[in-house]
């Protein structure tokens, strides 16, 4: 107290354009950064000089066509399995949240069953689909059959993949869009109503948009993480990109360059995607900033920046 | 004020009278909200509901545009029920779309403001008349500047909800139901979220329209507006109307002690 009393004595006294504020140093995180860059630079040093990472052979293998053939398989079922997943789980999450029982407890077991089960069981029962139906037939009453095809025709291992997958993936983005669509205002469905919007109509320009905010981080998570396990494709021989690998260190034995091969294309693809989700999040929460630019436009001015700055160089 | 429009409705009711509501009963579940509401609401009139929290205030406006639906009564709106279709002695239930079409003609204010937050203030204007009355934009975006200016909020087109206050954000309310054209206006408690220094601006606006001859039915606690610019003054307790009619003389001089009572309360 006498302290505080004695400054507050002397306070007219401060000129405060000669005060200095002194910051709190933190010296343990000195240490810290100090034992990161050690190991850092340590690792590095092990990466380039170890003769089996095969550096050169890495090289000679990241545009070779099959990889980038394996590399497009990958993204075709990634990019295909995560719209047919978004289909279905904004279509199984509308049904949990009808008021019907009747809709809702079938969505709810949808989701449990796929979301419960492992993708890499699920991608090898869709394989041999064939062993517990023969084929697929369309058998009308009194026509008889119209259509019929064996199931093995069908079910290629690409289709049984995807298949496998989307529904996989849809009791993920059930459970996203669930949440998602419950986060809006009870309000907003109402002021739509009252302004003559049908259910549909709210659901597209009012609910949805809204709905984005929650739904678009946890998704992009989901597609990354997708990316990720397409990978278990190659157990059922889909050429994606470390099926592509594979073979070719089956005959090569560069097995460590050849993983470093596909480390490297699912980087640069999760990367690309990053950036497209941050884009994505500032265009759905465009009122939250008041400088608001929309994706586009942002994307153009980026371009734009790029642009001026070669201009100057 | 303008004069009030008589075409011949189909059920012989005047279609001088806007709002029809005839012992409307609404529960839920085992509790009954609504236990037989008697209103009529003339065209080009301001009626303004009062009454204690949980009367069933909120319940019966909601009933006036289907939001809820009623168990018994018969509540027409323009001469036309809102959410059936009568044929022979029965009352269908209508098709969502069916019922949308004749809600656009009812607008509604709410407490909450609920204005669309990820649509600048334009864009919440112009929705509703562009895709669900297939206006052009153009003309929709004229209309709804119009409407912006007569609210006072011309300079707000470009800004979203959030960056107004309460106050500015239920003038672009108010100003969102018009651009619909409606043939009356439901109010829920407009100024109740409002900061009291903000009560006053949406006031002012609802008095230009009630001056105007927009029909418009009010649920309020502000009695000073009521006793200003109503028509008719009722008062619900209860779940039913206990006492309405001219608001000064009512409130001068109430006839029930339940209302004496609710009006010395918040006088
Ligand atoms: N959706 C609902 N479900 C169950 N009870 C409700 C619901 N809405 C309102 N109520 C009840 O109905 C009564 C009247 O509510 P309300 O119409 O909101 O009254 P007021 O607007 O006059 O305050 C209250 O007791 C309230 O709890
Ligand atoms: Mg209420």
């Amino acid at each position: 107290m006498t302290g505080n009393q004695s400054i507050r004595g002397s306070v007219d006294k401060i000129d405060p354009d000669q005060l200095t504020i002194v910051p709190l140093r933190h010296p343990w995180r000195w240490v810290a950064v100090a034992l990161v860059l050690v190991s850092v630079a340590a690792m590095i040093r092990s990466a380039i000089s170890n003769p089996e990472f095969q550096w050169p052979i890495v090289a000679q293998y990241l545009f070779n066509p099959l990889i980038l053939d394996g590399l497009w398989k990958t993204l075709l079922i990634t990019v295909v399995v995560m719209i047919l997943a978004t289909l279905g789980g904004t279509f199984a999450a509308l049904m949990m949240l009808s008021p019907s029982k009747l809709l809702s407890v079938p969505a709810a077991v949808f989701v449990w069953f796929f979301r419960g089960t492992p993708a890499l069981v699920q991608l090898i029962i869709w394989y041999n689909l064939s062993i517990v139906v023969k084929d697929f037939t369309l058998w009308l009453p009194g026509i008889g059959t119209l259509y019929s095809v064996s199931t093995n025709d069908i079910m290629t291992p690409l289709v049984s993949a995807i298949v496998a997958l989307s529904l996989h993936e849809s009791g993920y983005m059930a459970e996203i869009v669930r949440s998602g669509l419950r986060s809006v205002n009870k309000g907003q469905y109402e002021a739509s109503a009252c302004l003559g919007m049908k259910p549909s109509l709210a659901l597209r320009r009012i609910v949805l948009p809204q709905a984005m905010r929650i739904i678009i981080p946890p998704t992009g998570n989901e597609t990354i993480n997708l990316l990720k396990t397409t990978s278990l494709v190659s157990i059922i021989a889909v050429g994606d990109l470390l099926y592509s690998a594979q073979s070719i260190y089956a005959r090569t034995f560069e097995t460590i360059p050849l993983l470093l091969v596909v480390s490297f294309w699912y980087l640069a693809v999760v990367s690309i995607m990053s950036v497209g989700q941050f884009y994505l999040e500032r265009h759905f929460s465009r009122d939250e900033h008041r400088n608001n630019i929309g994706l586009t436009k942002a994307i153009l001015g980026n371009l734009a920046k790029i642009g001026r700055k070669e201009a100057l160089a | 004020m303008t004069a009030p429009r008589t075409h011949h409705s189909r059920f012989g009711i005047a279609s001088t009278t806007m709002v029809h509501a005839k012992g409307i009963r609404k529960s839920y579940g085992h509790l009954e909200v609504l236990k037989g509401v008697d209103l009529t609401v003339p065209s080009g009139s301001v009626a303004c509901i009062i009454g204690p929290s949980g009367s069933g205030k909120s319940t019966f406006l909601r009933c006036i545009n289907h939001l809820e639906e009623i168990n018994a009564g018969l509540m027409l709106v323009d001469g036309d029920f809102v959410g059936y279709r009568l044929e022979g002695n029965k009352l269908y239930e209508l098709p969502p779309s069916a019922i949308c079409q004749r809600r656009a003609e009812i607008g509604m204010v709410f407490q909450q403001f609920n204005l669309f937050p990820h649509m600048t203030v334009l864009e919440n204007l112009i929705e509703a008349p562009v895709r669900v009355k297939r206006e052009p934009v153009a003309q929709a975006t004229a209309k709804a500047i119009d409407l912006l200016q007569r609210v006072g909020l011309a300079e707000k087109r470009d800004s979203y909800p959030r960056q107004l206050s309460g106050g500015q954000q239920q003038r672009v309310a108010i100003a969102r139901a018009l651009a619909m054209n409606p043939k009356v206006l439901l109010f829920d408690e407009p100024t109740s979220a409002l900061d009291p220094e903000l009560v006053g601006e949406v006031l002012e606006v609802m008095k230009s329209l009630a001056r105007e001859g927009i029909t418009m039915v009010v649920v309020t606690h502000e009695i000073g507006f009521a006793r200003e610019v109503a028509d008719q003054l009722v008062f619900m307790d209860g779940g039913v109307v206990v006492e309405s009619g001219n608001p000064r003389e009512m409130i001068a001089n109430p006839q029930s002690p339940r209302t004496r009572e609710f009006l010395a309360r918040v006088l």
